[in-house]
């Protein structure tokens, strides 16, 4: 066996900036050095090649999420807020609310909302196309808009306020690496202001009585879950629900315009929108990695590797989705690929209660462009939007072309 | 009935496993272990779930999983030989044996714990075996709990000695010495904060829901394992079966359910149980007047009529359209 002293040792900071900004050498770095890795900057782990990544993430009953999905350790040291009943728990607190998110947002409940999603996808669509060809900042003009004007109002959201949701999900986001790094101290200005309207949305008589909010309240009613449970559910919605199909439909968009031929193929072949959604989520991984807490000695790869118990570990979804070992040609984005099995919704029982939203989301807004755009391409340079957790864009460039 | 069509085994989600160990559990009662031959993790699941055995008929029978899931790599089921069946618990008593594959469905969960501050658990022979699983999350939740555990005699109740360690909270009373439960008595102290879940034979199931008429509906959790009675169809006339997707059409006449019809149709449906208590055959309904006929829904779940087990439930009016 492995030694913990012989572990291979990397002097990277996953969450310097310049990392943040182009973080695939790291990954590389990472997968390279071994299927355990030692990042002593934050005293942590890595875990970043598909195999070990993907056998992690399954392992709830080995890797603990209940001590926080973050650098900070919930054991020792105390959250910036109460932890969520979804990602920051484990089994058997998490069965209930993950069973009742679950059927709120499963496909068979998202389908009465197919049809006017569409139809607001389209109305945004045309809006932006009144004038003909448009040049457009594709992040606030369509990654931003199109979530921000179907998702709120799925849940039930009143209409004021709304511009809460986008500051306080980027610092929830922000808060999972250290402390006191710049962007969370950046956040922590206005982050009291962002939580406070969070707050008070998840409560039951600020809910639409129709909508996920108003289900997660009957739910309880029901005695699914405890009323005490409910607003903290629906604050999982906001927190998760957000910036991360943002910076998905961001994600796929930048894909979709520097792709060659990649627009013509999807207009040709609409039915391979939603299999290019899932490649985009692969390909750049918009939620990049999240921490485990080990409960007990646990090996790691086929080497005898063994991470120490009681101690956290980063777990790379984003080099997982670009391991050579496991996928051909993965720097590549392929919209006819089959990504089953990427880990950019996660894997296991945490896997993202609300992939089935996102993909709803993006489909729709993608197949109303596609009916109308003939050509999506850049006009300038795309910008990065920084976050601990997230990959993103600030900035996206683009002529669409009728 | 016409003559069944063996159930489809979806190559996706089917799963072989090996039987690991078969012992005596009980007079009457194996438990049985099953890993994955590979030595893969199996899927999760959470207190209250069903697998489903598949014999060699192509049949299948649903039984509780009653081991840990901490434990990652092995299912434990217990079996109760019933004389009166229809044949799945004898090959499964006489016949499979250790190392052994078979072919399994699910997990499944239609029993889920809700979250509570006191549970009263109440078993009801072989009913024991989701309930020992939800013993274990309250436990691990530090959470009020109570068992109370019923069978003909003490030999004939299973996995007594595992709740040894919790002898201040449950009361074994087998019948030949202490009668039939103290239903009455027993759920009139409980309060509403209380959750009540109970499985066992169907006089059991039938007796706790009259003693629990005094509390809130959701009170009361109970699994059946076998159908609830039905009355007649509504109709005696046939309908149509319009498939969605395909735009096909199929006449259902009364003496074939509505997934043989669909079937005829060319359009598979994944079944299991045939007798609407599973869940597997569950299907989008899209339009149509429904006569629920399984053992899932609750009034709640009835009353949405956006889903129904194509495996017994028909229809009220002269057409059903199904998201197929
Ligand atoms: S097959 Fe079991 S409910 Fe229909």
């Amino acid at each position: 066996m492995t030694a913990v002293q012989t572990l291979p040792t990397l002097d990277l900071d996953p969450f310097d900036p310049e990392v943040l900004r182009d973080p695939l050498p790291a990954h590389a770095a990472l997968r390279d050095a071994g299927p355990l890795v030692r990042l002593p900057r934050y005293d942590t782990y890595a875990i970043a090649r598909y195999d070990d990544v993907r056998a992690a993430l399954s392992d709830w009953q080995s890797f603990e999420s209940s001590a926080g999905v973050g650098l900070t350790n919930f054991r020792t040291e105390t959250p910036w807020r109460p932890p969520s009943l979804l990602l920051e728990a484990d089994p058997p607190g998490h069965d209930a609310p993950r069973t009742v998110l679950a059927g709120i947002l499963g496909p068979r409940a998202l389908r009465r909302l197919r049809e006017d999603w569409a139809a607001d996808a389209e109305r945004l669509v045309s809006d932006l196309l009144a004038g003909g060809s448009a040049e457009v900042d594709a992040v606030p003009a369509l990654a931003e808009a199109f979530p921000l004007r179907v998702f709120p109002d799925a849940v039930g959201l009143g209409r004021d306020g709304r511009e809460h949701l986008l500051p306080y999900g980027d610092h929830a986001f922000n808060a999972f690496g250290p402390t006191d790094n710049a962007l969370v101290l950046a956040g922590n200005a206005d982050v009291a202001e962002h939580s406070g309207w969070v707050g008070e949305q998840c409560r039951r008589e600020n809910l639409a009585p129709v909508g996920f909010g108003a289900d997660i309240w009957a739910a309880a009613d029901r005695g699914d879950l405890t009323h005490a449970q409910a607003p903290l559910v629906v604050r999982s919605l906001l927190t998760a629900g957000v910036d991360t199909t943002v910076h998905g439909i961001g994600a796929v968009l930048h894909a979709l315009a520097t792709t060659p031929g990649a627009w013509d193929l999807l207009r040709a072949r609409p039915e391979l929108v939603r299999g290019a959604f899932d490649e985009a989520v692969r390909w750049e991984s918009p939620v990049q990695a999240f921490f485990r807490t080990t409960v007990r000695d646990v090996p790691v790869g086929r080497d005898g590797a063994v991470l120490p118990a009681g101690q956290k570990v980063l777990v790379f979804f984003a080099a997982a989705n670009r391991d050579p070992h496991h996928w051909t040609d993965p720097d590549t984005f392929d919209p006819t690929r089959d990504p089953s099995g990427h880990v950019g919704f996660g894997m296991g029982i945490h896997q993202c209660v609300g992939q089935h939203v996102a993909r709803l989301e993006a489909e729709s807004l993608l197949t109303a462009l596609l009916t109308r755009v003939t050509r999506l391409e850049l006009t300038g340079e795309p910008v990065r939007h920084l976050n601990n957790t997230l990959r993103a864009w600030a900035s996206l460039p683009m002529r669409l072309t009728i | 009935m016409s003559a069944a069509v063996p159930p489809r085994v979806d190559p996706g989600r089917g799963l072989s496993l090996r039987v690991t160990s078969k012992t005596p559990a009980a007079d009457g009662v194996v438990a049985l272990t099953l890993t994955d031959p590979t030595g893969a993790r199996l899927p999760d699941w959470t207190p209250g779930s069903h697998i489903d055995l598949i014999l060699p008929s192509g049949e299948s029978r649903q039984y509780s999983l009653c081991g840990d899931r901490w434990d990652a790599h092995t299912y434990r089921v217990g079996v109760l030989r019933e004389p009166g069946g229809r044949g799945g618990s004898a090959w499964i008593h006489d016949e499979l044996a250790v190392g052994d594959l078979v072919g399994i469905g699910g997990p499944r969960n239609r029993f889920g714990l809700v979250p509570s501050s006191r549970y009263l658990f109440v078993a009801g022979g072989i009913g024991i075996t989701p309930l020992l699983p939800m013993i274990a999350a309250a436990d691990r939740l530090g959470t009020d709990w109570r068992l109370v555990y019923g069978g003909r005699t003490r030999g004939s109740m299973a996995f007594i000695d595992e709740l040894a360690g919790h002898r201040d909270r449950v009361s074994v009373l087998p019948q030949d010495e202490h009668g039939l439960l103290p239903l009455a008595d027993l759920l009139a102290e409980v309060d509403a904060d209380t959750r009540v879940y109970c499985c066992g034979p169907a006089p059991l199931l039938d007796a706790v829901d009259d003693a629990c008429a005094h509390l809130p509906s959701q009170a009361l959790r109970t699994e059946r394992f076998a159908a609830r009675e039905q009355g007649a169809p509504v109709r005696d006339t046939p309908f149509t079966v319009a498939l969605g997707r395909t735009g096909t059409e199929v006449e259902v006449t009364p003496d074939i359910t509505v997934l043989e019809a669909v079937r005829s149709a060319g359009v598979e449906v994944l079944s299991s149980c045939r007798e609407g208590t599973c869940g597997t055959c569950e299907t989008t309904v899209l339009a149509g007047d429904l006569d629920h006929r399984d053992s899932i829904l609750d009034e709640d779940g009835r009353a949405a009529g956006d889903c129904m087990f194509v495996c017994v439930s028909r229809s009220r009016g002269d057409r059903l359209v199904l998201d197929l």
